[in-house]
């Protein structure tokens, strides 16, 4: 245990593999930012809608009008300083704050690989990831250390092979594995791909994309860090994403998983991708190697430093699993579904079509949900309870707002999961205008009628 | 660094192979799938060729038709002629309802829809126009005065009697309410020809070889466009709207040709018979079915070992339409009872088809409604 502990938390390692993850952490957010403003989406997603979906607790988080840009602003700068490692410790938190912020904005948006940067920078914020090769270390020698505790890059493949292994572990259903759902659904329709297009319609294909997306993702952080498997390891990284990216519209997250499974490689790679940027940007590296060591003195604030990020870890290990204190079937409900690295599962979509019963003048009609949300909106609202809930609420308000007189809002709701004809999703008598959002069981969700078996 | 520069080349190529565009040619291999085996091709040339392009000619031809019992009538100012006006009109309303779904292409790009059936139709600044002798017809503004809706308030609201209709073609300003008429029919006829025109010469070609899987390609529009269709012109605009089921309490003048007040209905099965004739593939006024909707769903149902959707479709298409030929016409059902109970029941039918179509059609198929650009995961 001890020598465990030695050489995985406190051994003194090389910097250079957390500042190329940083680095290239920076450029990737950047360019993430730049993209997502280049298609016009903060005008689409966050200043056009006139209702926001809120996550519980955080509903003071709203976009700010046209302010939102200078969030995005503020984002990408301090996206460039942590590239650069100027005032590090300053810019992660400045990006961690905004980033997540323009996650909880509105739920609409909510992306696996969204929340993995969220929790990532927030990790990064206990990193000494500017302890060398940056311009803090550059411009205060004082500053500049050779070597950090392993724990810092560690902590990195942790958090890379918990996303993985909980990705994998969510394929072990019936759905996946036995009925290769929702590949079935998803891949004869990427027939008109080059070279790959005319396979996507065989069922032994479908089979052979689920069991290997699961083994895949079960093993590739084993086979990463081990020396032996990790090129082979890394060409399938790169090969498992690009795929993901020719078959799926999934933007920036095979790029960002693909750059940082790099900080499983050796420091001496590293080195090398450093002196190339130096010979580029033609910079004397010699004075970052001044053989000093990162050293953690002991003290309340270091202590408290890692425990938060012990609890960090504990939490990454364990909210995943928060769906088993829900009774019924997670893919129906989505109670517990989020935050869980459960990615591209379900081919789910919905029909929400609302009543609302004005009870002073008995007149009753129904929503045009085109009045109040974006097509996006109603799409993801139409098959998530949360959002039903919170989307009935602001009905109820508005028309009370308007003139009518305690309204009930009733909805009638058909869903469909992984190809199984649609169903009743929600209580058609149920008046949700009287039910609150809580993190207890919505009761009025209808029970799924089929059976999913698995993790 | 050999194993860096390596890894590099395998990135670049991959960013390289990943540009959005896909539109590198490949050879298909035909045969041997024995999985979905469905051509969208195969869909596209039957919709075209079979469904589409007739459907627009014979619409076409009916509205030479109503445009020469008009110079009929315009010749000759009397009853006779107004019935067989009235009659010709009908028709070509009852064939328009077999084009007005689609919506894509040059009918997109005209705005036919929004140009030939907006109503209710806006009899004040009808009657304004006329009097005026101003107007431009061409104004988007100006949609709600008209189209079919203008020419059933032109040719059977302006009296209660075929005599007060004749009084305003004959009377002191006749040279006005023919010259009004006759521009809502020139109006509408030649932006019948650009859409005829141009689906023949050219569009035609342009959405066969659109054949891909994007949010882009034919089949993937074609099937927005034709639910967007059933959902807000047939489900809405000709039924739950003026049921009032949109706003608490009934509008009967918003129902479709409000003025004859006794065809809604009629127009209303006209508009879901080619809605059903078009899922399932029905060439145009015959009996031969070609490769549809259905099929596709049933190509894909083989592979599945689902719950037969296509027939399930049909089954509420056919529920909604006797449904609906129980009713009466749906200004007498609005206006004869305090609630329209029949026809409220024969709506929800009419609405059941809705998420069979948005939700488990287009996730059997994985064609995204109302395709938005954003990312997944």
């Amino acid at each position: 245990m001890e020598s465990l502990i030695a050489k995985y938390i406190k051994a003194p390692i090389e910097t250079a593999p957390l500042a190329v993850f940083r680095i290239l952490f920076g450029l990737m957010m950047l360019f993430s930012i730049v993209r997502f403003w280049s298609y016009g989406w903060i005008d689409k997603l966050y200043i056009k809608p006139q209702f926001f979906f809120s996550y519980y607790g955080f509903e003071w988080v709203k976009p700010l009008g046209v302010y939102t840009y200078l969030i995005f602003l503020i984002c990408g700068l301090a996206a460039v300083l942590v590239a650069l490692g100027y005032r590090y410790k300053l810019s992660i938190i400045i990006f961690f704050l905004s980033f997540t912020y323009i996650e909880l904005m509105d739920k609409t948006t909510y992306l696996n690989h969204y929340y993995f940067i969220s929790i990532l920078s927030f990790l990064m914020i206990f990193l000494p990831a500017n302890a060398n090769y940056s311009l803090d270390a550059y411009l205060n020698p004082k500053k500049c250390f050779q070597y950090v505790p392993s724990w810092t890059v560690n902590s990195i493949k942790l958090l890379l092979g918990i996303v993985y292994f909980y990705a994998g572990l969510a394929k072990l259903n019936s759905d996946w594995l036995l009925k290769a759902m929702p590949l079935k659904i998803w891949l004869p329709s990427k027939f008109d791909i080059p070279l790959i297009g005319s396979f996507m319609g065989q069922e032994w294909v479908q089979y052979l994309f689920s069991w290997s997306g699961a083994i895949y993702d079960l093993s590739i952080p084993f086979l990463l860090l081990y020396k032996k498997t990790r090129p082979f390891a890394f060409v399938m990284v790169v090969l498992f994403h690009v795929l993901t990216r020719v078959l799926f519209p999934i933007g920036m997250f095979p790029y960002v998983m693909i750059v940082s499974a790099l900080i499983f490689f050796d420091a001496k790679v590293h080195l090398k991708i450093l002196m190339f940027l130096f010979k580029v940007f033609k910079i004397n590296g010699a004075r970052f190697n001044n053989q000093t060591v990162f050293n953690e003195r002991s003290s309340f604030k270091l202590r408290f430093k890692h425990m938060v990020v012990v609890l960090f870890f504990m939490l990454q290990l364990t909210v995943p699993f928060r769906y088993l204190f829900y009774p019924g079937e997670l893919f129906w409900t989505e109670e517990g579904y989020r935050f869980s690295w459960r990615v591209m599962l379900m081919e789910k979509s919905g029909y929400a079509q609302f009543k609302i019963v004005d009870q002073e003048s008995g007149r009753w009609f129904y929503v045009d949900n085109t009045d109040f949300i974006t097509p996006f909106q109603e799409k993801q609202m139409a098959f998530q309870p949360d959002f039903i809930l919170e989307y009935a609420h602001f009905l109820k308000n508005h028309f009370e707002e308007n003139g009518h007189k305690s309204v009930q809002v009733f909805v009638n709701c058909q869903v469909s999961l992984n190809g199984r004809l649609s169903t009743e999703f929600i209580d058609p008598t149920i008046d949700l205008a009287k039910e609150k959002e809580s993190f207890l069981h919505k009761n009025w969700i209808t029970p799924f009628r089929d059976e999913i078996k698995g993790i | 660094m050999k194993k860096v520069v390596g890894i590099f080349c395998v990135l670049a190529l991959a960013w390289a192979c990943s540009s959005d565009s896909t539109e590198d040619e490949e050879v298909i291999i035909p045969g041997e799938k024995e999985e979905v085996s469905f051509e969208r091709s195969a869909m596209l040339i039957n919709w075209a060729d079979n469904i589409i392009i007739p459907s627009y000619e014979a619409f076409s031809a009916d509205m030479e038709g109503l445009l020469s019992a008009f110079n009929t009538f315009k010749a000759d100012v009397n009853e006779g002629n107004l019935i067989a006006l009235r009659a010709s009109w009908l028709t070509a309303y009852k064939s328009w309802q077999h084009v007005e779904m689609f919506e894509i292409g040059p009918a997109e790009t005209v705005g036919f829809q929004l140009n030939m059936n907006i109503y209710p139709t806006d009899n004040e600044k009808i009657d304004g126009f006329i009097v005026n002798g101003s107007y431009d017809l061409t104004l988007s503004s100006n949609r709600s005065a008209k189209g079919f809706p203008a020419l059933d308030y032109l040719l059977n609201g302006l009296g209660d009697t075929d005599a007060e209709v004749l009084a305003f073609y004959n009377g002191d300003n006749e040279e006005a309410y023919l010259q009004y008429t006759e521009d809502v029919l020139k109006n509408m006829q030649s932006l019948t020809e650009t859409v005829v025109s141009d689906w023949t010469n050219g569009y035609r070609d342009t959405f066969i070889a659109n054949d891909g899987a994007s949010s882009t390609a034919s089949v993937d529009r074609m099937v927005n466009d034709y639910i967007f269709y059933y959902e807000k012109y047939l489900r809405a605009g000709k039924m739950g709207i003026p049921l009032g089921v949109f706003s608490g309490s009934t509008l009967p003048r918003n129902v479709e040709a409000y003025y004859e007040a006794t065809i809604s209905n009629d127009l209303f099965l006209e508009g879901l018979s080619a809605v059903q004739d078009f899922f399932n593939g029905n060439h145009f006024n015959s009996s031969t079915q070609g490769e549809s909707l259905a099929s596709y769903l049933d190509a894909l149902n083989t592979l599945k070992n689902g719950e037969d959707l296509s027939t399930l479709i049909n089954g509420q298409f056919n529920t909604a339409k006797s449904m609906v030929l129980d009713l009466s016409a749906f200004r007498a059902e609005i206006e004869n009872s305090n609630t329209p109970t029949s026809m409220l029941l024969a709506y929800d039918e009419v609405q059941k088809a809705v998420p069979m179509l948005k939700v488990d059609m287009v996730s059997a198929m994985s064609i995204s409604i109302d395709f938005v650009d954003a990312d997944g995961d």
